[in-house]
């Protein structure tokens, strides 16, 4: 049986209709077209699919749709400006951060995610903040540098 | 030096602003209009003959379109190489691993194929299964495909110079083995694609693919369509690292599927089917017999090699190869025999990964290195530096190192590293070690026999002048191609980043063989400089008859045309311009002529303006058999210096520091230049310490999740002092030559020499676990 839900997405609503087993992954991508939120092994291990919800970075293939109603999500389509990207994705842009981009998405999340709790965040909380982002192009360094670079221009 | 407007800067990547913000779009998230899904049933048995197989279950549950197996699909047979085609697209009368594909199904909604998926009924006759390699080729065991009766896929016998002579002359020579275990690409994007076979008889392949051209051609093999008629395209893809480098399954049952049922087809792998397709690094087990004087030089080398193939060949001809071939360089060696053996058995086939044959046999080689080193008392980076080859150096195996900045390298990482103050003086469980290692610039032949270009471009003018794009077939799996292409067609004609507009990884744009054995950046590169060098020519040649002056005399920089003498009066011009641009946001201004003005001359007087360039290797040298494996252009290469501590308690290593530098001949962008080194280096990193698939008695994969498959994470990686040697390659464009698969050579041995630095433990398997390094400390000790 399908159950009506609401969900806040990037500061808009959205009411869908949603089987009791489908993911939040599912619905944002199938549902709702937002396909920035990438799917590498629906199984909560690789972070492709992170999202905010309720200011916590989750995997969203492991959260249910029908736990989400109601509550605040933002996905990779919510956290630019319009036009002017956010201090992460600009440094991320800059800094060399994104090479295959299927992570980036769920990066550029828990990254801001991170800076919102914790401005200065040293090098470690960094790489603990990402561990759960799984990337196989970068060798991590340059996201590292990206970060630390915009808790650096979104301190001023 | 010369200047360089473009090349040579950190430009962001040109579709680092699509990624960041979630529109650029990957396979998966592509669909159309009365698309249906696939999905695949596969072997739940390692080896097994095929009794029957009912599809009629299937075939009437409601949103079912079309059920396929064998009978559907035919037999054509394909694979990598012409020489080993060994797949049919599904299994006829036998499955040969946990995962062999059987039947495929296309039905309104994934959901509903996966229900009738398990509505398949087959029947198996179970077979002995081999898995074990060295068990598969004994006498009179079960042949896993009837032509190769003693399962020996493929097996090479090379010599150059010879060894046993030279044997006779070492003062010294040591025999080792090492064995790795099978790796997994671990791209975070799993393989997708979509095939619409439309009513005109065109069918249009859209998939996550290094090498839309290979996959092409695969295509229309097997499905007996001309050539023409097929064209495949990829959007984004999210790495690949090597097993995408193939036509696989899904591009081949989603493309049977919609010429069938007329209606688009998507199929995506699991995670699991990731795993199960593998085609990534095989397991490779070493041994090494090493000859050398008293003064450190190298005479010979004798290198026996055993692989695990899997079920199928793909890449595992090339890569039996590359297990010989790549030991050839970078140091001086004038003898040198390679007996490889690569073996079929009942697991996922193995295929080629960042590096292909090379790395098992470098880590293998360069611990080796390390022991003679000590034995001799000689410090072992100064023994590198004593056999490094050097520029204009041919090695016993024909391999031209027509740049190679290796000693600026070595020279590099020991002074960036502090080795002279720290190496045999750092406290126990903390270590330092060295390695090198180099890699082709582009395999200097495609994969099937042909005279074919390896790479063209063309670049094609915008009729208001203002906009250059160009078209290529190049693939860009998230190492950079698009701007490193970019960046070269802008320099070639003179014009600014911005105002080149890439359009690649096409069939339709043109020929290039893809994104595999580091070769897009010298030969697409190639390709798309000569492109823009024709255009810039055409342009320039129209404006020297317009304003008669010669050619010579003008130049193209940042967009503006430079006039060396006097400067004409383009007034009328201009005016003419922007009169036919009335209302456009960006007329010409300023006190220089610009492109696009100059450009729209040119389309006046021809019409289409359009620049052609075109790539192929020349005569690579080496007549001796398999010669084309490992013959290249150009040859990258790398040393690096890692630190490591080891936990004496648990045996638990952590990766202090790392030092690379790369010789990529001249850096296109640094920052992705640097990427790549990084890159490889997590990439060994993981080799190294923790990523094995295992199986289980049955030949099934018992950790085929990103969980307990475990790659590197942030916190596993150090930061790396990453330093870039340009040597000027003659044979690439402006001197470039390769990065993305040299840097992962030393990687595994520079960490393996750091941890016996450290430890006094020499671990000769991979990878280093803390238990199997605890097990082997408690060892050392009881001796
Ligand atoms: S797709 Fe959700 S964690 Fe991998
Ligand atoms: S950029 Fe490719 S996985 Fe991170």
């Amino acid at each position: 049986m399908k159950r009506i839900i609401t969900l806040n997405v990037n500061e808009k609503e959205y009411e869908v209709a949603v089987a009791p087993n489908r993911t939040l992954a599912q619905v944002l991508r199938e549902d709702l077209n937002l396909l920035g939120t990438k799917i590498g092994c629906d199984m909560g291990d690789c972070g492709a699919c992170t999202v905010i919800l309720d200011d916590r970075p989750v995997n969203s293939c492991l959260v249910l749709a029908v736990q989400a109603n109601e509550r605040k999500i933002t996905t990779i389509e919510g956290v630019a400006d319009g036009p002017h990207l956010h201090p992460v994705q600009q440094a991320f842009v800059e800094h060399g951060a994104i090479q295959c981009g299927f992570c980036s998405p769920g990066m550029i999340l828990s990254a801001k995610s991170l800076l919102e709790k914790n401005s200065k965040p040293t090098e470690y909380e960094i790489r603990e903040a990402l561990s759960g982002n799984l990337c196989r192009c970068t060798g991590y360094q340059k996201i590292v540098e990206a970060v630390k670079a915009a808790s650096q221009t979104m301190k001023k | 030096m010369k200047e360089f407007a473009i090349i040579n800067t950190r430009l962001p990547k040109v579709d680092a602003w699509a990624k960041a913000t979630g529109d650029a779009r990957y396979t998966d998230d592509l669909s159309m209009p009365n698309m249906l899904y696939g999905a695949l049933l596969q072997s739940p048995l390692a080896h097994a003959r095929i009794k029957s197989i009912d599809i009629s279950r299937a075939k009437r549950l409601p949103g079912v379109k079309d059920v396929i197996t064998a009978k559907e699909a035919g037999l054509i047979k394909y694979g990598v190489s012409p020489a080993r085609y060994d797949e049919t697209v599904f299994c006829d009368q036998k499955v040969r691993y946990i995962g062999d594909e059987i039947a495929a199904v296309a039905a309104i909604d994934l959901e509903t194929a996966l229900e009738a998926v398990s509505l398949i009924e087959v029947e198996y006759e179970e077979l002995p299964i081999l898995l074990d390699p060295f068990e598969a080729m004994k006498e009179g065991v079960i042949a896993i495909h009837d032509e190769f009766p003693n399962n020996i896929c493929a097996e090479v016998h090379q010599e150059f110079g010879n060894v046993e002579e030279a044997f006779k002359e070492c003062d010294y020579i040591r025999t080792d083995k090492f064995v790795n275990k099978k790796q997994d690409g671990a791209f975070i994007e799993p393989q997708s694609c979509i095939a619409f076979y439309d009513l005109n008889g065109n069918l249009t392949l859209t998939t996550s693919t290094q090498t839309v051209h290979y996959v092409q051609r695969t295509v229309a093999m097997v499905l007996g369509l001309p050539v023409g008629k097929v064209r495949v395209t990829k959007p984004c893809v999210g790495g690949g690292f090597g097993p995408k480098a193939s036509a696989n399954t899904i591009e081949l049952a989603s493309s049977i599927l919609s010429m069938r049922t007329g209606r688009p087809v998507k199929m995506t792998f699991t995670r699991e089917q990731v795993f199960q397709h593998s085609r990534a690094r095989h397991q490779f087990w070493h041994e090494l017999t090493t000859g050398v004087k008293k003064d450190g030089s190298l005479i010979a080398l004798k290198n026996t090699c055993h692989m695990d193939g899997g079920a199928y060949s793909s890449f595992g001809i090339a890569t039996v190869y590359y297990g010989g071939s790549l030991l050839g360089a970078p140091y001086k060696l004038p003898n040198m025999k390679y007996d490889g053996y690569r073996m079929y058995t009942n697991k996922p086939a193995n295929g080629a990964q960042r590096g292909h044959g090379g790395v098992v046999a470098r880590a293998a080689w360069e611990q080796q290195l390390d022991v003679i080193a000590e034995e001799l008392g000689m410090d072992p980076l100064e023994m590198r530096l004593k056999n490094m080859m050097k520029r204009g150096d041919t090695t016993c195996n024909d391999f031209n190192m027509s740049s190679f900045g290796m000693e600026e390298c070595l020279e590099a990482i020991r002074d960036g590293s502090g080795w002279k103050k720290k190496k045999g003086k750092l406290p126990k469980g903390k270590g330092i070690g060295v390695a090198c290692g180099f890699f082709v610039s582009g395999a200097g032949f495609p994969i099937y026999r042909s005279e074919t270009f390896h790479s063209t471009a063309m670049i094609k003018l915008s009729e208001d002048g203002g906009t250059i794009n160009l078209y290529t077939a190049a693939a860009d799996i998230g190492q950079g191609s698009d701007t490193i292409l970019t960046m070269m067609a802008a320099e070639a004609i003179g014009v600014r980043y911005e105002d080149v507009r890439v359009l690649s990884g096409d069939t339709d744009f043109g020929v290039d063989l893809g994104a595999y054995s580091s070769r897009q950046t010298l030969m697409s590169g190639h390709a798309v400089k000569q492109a823009g060098e024709d255009v810039r020519d055409q342009v320039l040649e129209v404006l020297s008859r317009n304003f008669k002056i010669p050619v010579e005399d003008m130049d193209i920089k940042k967009g503006l045309i430079i006039f060396k003498k006097k400067k004409p009066d383009f007034s009328v011009l201009r005016s003419t311009y922007i009169k036919e641009h009335r209302g456009w946001v960006d007329p010409p201004v300023g006190d220089e002529l610009t492109f696009k003005e100059a450009a729209r001359v040119a389309y006046f007087e021809k019409g289409v303006v359009v620049g052609r360039g075109s790539y192929k290797p020349g005569d690579l040298g080496g007549k001796y058999k398999g010669a084309a494996v490992g013959t290249s252009p150009a040859y990258g290469c790398s040393a690096q210096v890692v630190e490591v501590t080891v936990d004496m308690e648990t045996g638990k290593v952590t990766i202090d520091d790392m030092t690379d530098a790369h010789d990529c001949g001249f850096a296109i962008n640094p920052t992705n230049i640097e990427g790549q080194m990084q890159g490889s280096l997590s990439m060994g990193v993981g080799e190294a310490l923790f990523e094995e698939i295992k199986f289980d008695d049955k030949g099934r994969v018992v950790n085929p999740t990103l969980g307990e498959y475990r790659i590197p994470t942030a916190l596993d990686m150090p930061n790396v002092n990453t330093i870039i040697i340009e040597s000027n390659e003659p044979n690439g464009p402006w001197g470039a030559k390769e990065v993305g698969e040299g840097a992962i050579m030393p990687t595994i041995p520079a960490i393996l020499n750091a941890i016996y630095d450290a430890t006094g433990v020499r671990v000769r398997e991979l990878p280093v676990t803390s238990e199997r390094l605890f097990t082997l400390m408690k060892e050392q000790e009881k001796k």
